[in-house]
């Protein structure tokens, strides 16, 4: 059985919607690893949307949507998720005063930007970045921010600034908590249907953007990129770079993630097909990560014009593995017992 | 990704952070590991930044050349671009590029510059003693 912690543990995640919602569960009694709750939530997937600009480049997605882990995972685990946000900045501070005061943790989402305690190469203008709120300090917060490695304080004016950033996913101040996390958890039946929604998204979309077509469809611009237009092109492949790794939690990081909630996973359940995915995934990411150094090699190359297609084929390559992974792990997801 | 093979390339751009990765140990068994920096990422990332730099310094030169307002110039420091500016301010991207002008910028209202101060996190008054003059 698992018992109440009255204290606050912290502990540093990859991501930080899956770390936020892995501390929220395990303070609530339920220990949940961060692999876990990505995973239960079906967070994996691919998406490659050419109409979201950042910075005039496309958006690339390797994982769903924010609040995506936070709203699944709620109602797969039948958790009672409580979400707010403000149209007045003043009343969204004083609900979460009153939140923490009455000893719970909020979830709040804000702007990268207006952190004070990210270093400045990290500072860019992103507005869904979750983290945990535990407690208060006279003018200062004390914070769990998922993706570091201790917990931080952060000065109340500087917090409302980036809670209420504006722009593209603005917070609107979001604050969330969970009660009533229910302890008992049919696991055989929660990964099951888990596993079979990510590879529904993975590979049964019929959108040519989202999913292994999605890759292939990245494969195809990158082939199809202009060797004359040298300094767009460097850009470009870091772009994607950027994406996968310092968005992305860095080393293809969800893949690995993922496979690592396959593993636990496998062995919760005892699963031995689970287990072998797992090792069929780590593979492939690892195939992302040597995808990521060749984007670069081509991009550091001053010289001769750079040919794309094996970069390309990489892709196809990638794709193909992880679409037979999907139908090996959607067939178990189906298979009974 | 083996535990030995978690990058520690001490990438500056983490700025002394470690960053979580899940990585698997020699029996295969998946385990929690810090990494200092990739240097591929961190490659990737100094580019981005330099590119930003550099598209500021240019706007930079273009203000003290009395060719454009101090605005452009403001928008590349706060690591924004047109579209993430108009989103943030409020205002269409065709009148942010109309106070590009330095004779348009000066002429603007308390009202207007407000706006900009609060997306870019500055007093006003600095943006109002800009309308006065190249510095």
């Amino acid at each position: 059985m698992t018992r109440f912690e009255p204290h606050f543990q912290h502990r540093q995640s990859a991501h930080c919607e899956s770390g936020v919602m892995a501390s929220l569960l395990s303070h609530a009694g339920l220990p949940m690893s961060e692999p876990m709750a990505f995973g239960l939530a079906s967070g994996l997937a691919f998406a490659y949307l050419p109409i979201v600009k950042l910075s005039g480049m496309p958006l690339i997605a390797y994982r769903m949507p924010p609040k995506h882990l936070i709203k699944t995972l709620s109602k797969r685990l039948g958790a009672r998720l409580h979400s707010r946000t403000f149209g007045n900045p003043e009343q969204g501070r004083r609900e979460l005063d009153a939140l923490l005061d009455s000893g719970r943790l909020a979830g709040l989402q804000s702007s990268v930007f207006w952190l004070p305690y990210f270093p400045p190469e990290m500072r860019f203008h992103f507005n869904a970045h979750n983290l945990l709120a535990y407690g208060r300090d006279g003018d200062e917060y004390l914070i769990s921010d998922p993706v570091f490695e201790e917990p931080v304080r952060c000065a109340s004016a500087d917090l409302q600034k980036a809670r209420f950033a504006k722009g593209a996913l603005a917070a609107k101040g979001l604050m969330y908590w969970l009660d009533e996390v229910p302890l008992e958890q049919d696991w055989d039946q929660l990964i099951r249907q888990s596993v079979l929604s990510t590879t529904r998204i993975l590979d049964g979309m019929p959108l040519p953007w989202i999913g292994i077509r999605g890759i292939q469809h990245l494969a195809k611009q990158i082939e199809q990129l202009d060797p004359a237009q040298a300094k767009y092109n460097r850009l470009y492949l870091t772009h994607i770079v950027r994406m996968q790794e310092e968005i992305g939690t860095g080393g293809a990081g969800f893949r690995f993630m993922y496979a690592s909630f396959l593993q636990e996973a496998g062995e919760l359940i005892g699963a031995a097909p689970l287990q072998q995915a797992s090792a069929q995934l780590t593979a492939i990411g690892d195939d992302w990560r040597q995808f990521a150094s060749a984007c670069v090699r081509a991009s550091r190359n001053k010289g001769e014009a750079p040919d794309f297609r094996p970069i390309a084929e990489m892709l196809r390559g990638i794709a193909g593995q992880e679409r037979v992974l999907m139908k090996e792990l959607g067939a178990w997801a189906k298979r009974k017992g | 990704m083996k535990l030995d093979e978690v990058p520690q390339d001490h990438s500056s751009t983490y700025g002394g952070h470690s960053k979580l990765v899940y990585a698997v140990d020699a029996s295969g068994h998946y385990q929690r590991a810090q990494s200092d920096g990739w240097e591929p990422e961190a490659y990737a990332t100094q580019l981005a930044v330099a590119e930003l730099q550099e598209q500021e310094a240019a706007a930079e030169a273009a203000w003290q050349r009395g060719e454009l307002s101090p605005l452009k110039c403001l928008m590349y420091r706060y690591r924004l671009d047109e579209p993430a500016l108009a989103q943030i301010t409020g205002l269409w991207q065709w009148r942010i590029r109309r106070h590009f002008r330095p004779a348009i910028y000066r002429n603007l209202s308390a009202a207007i510059l407000a706006r900009y101060a609060d997306a870019f996190g500055l007093p006003v008054a600095q943006l109002i003693a800009y309308q006065k003059a190249p510095a």
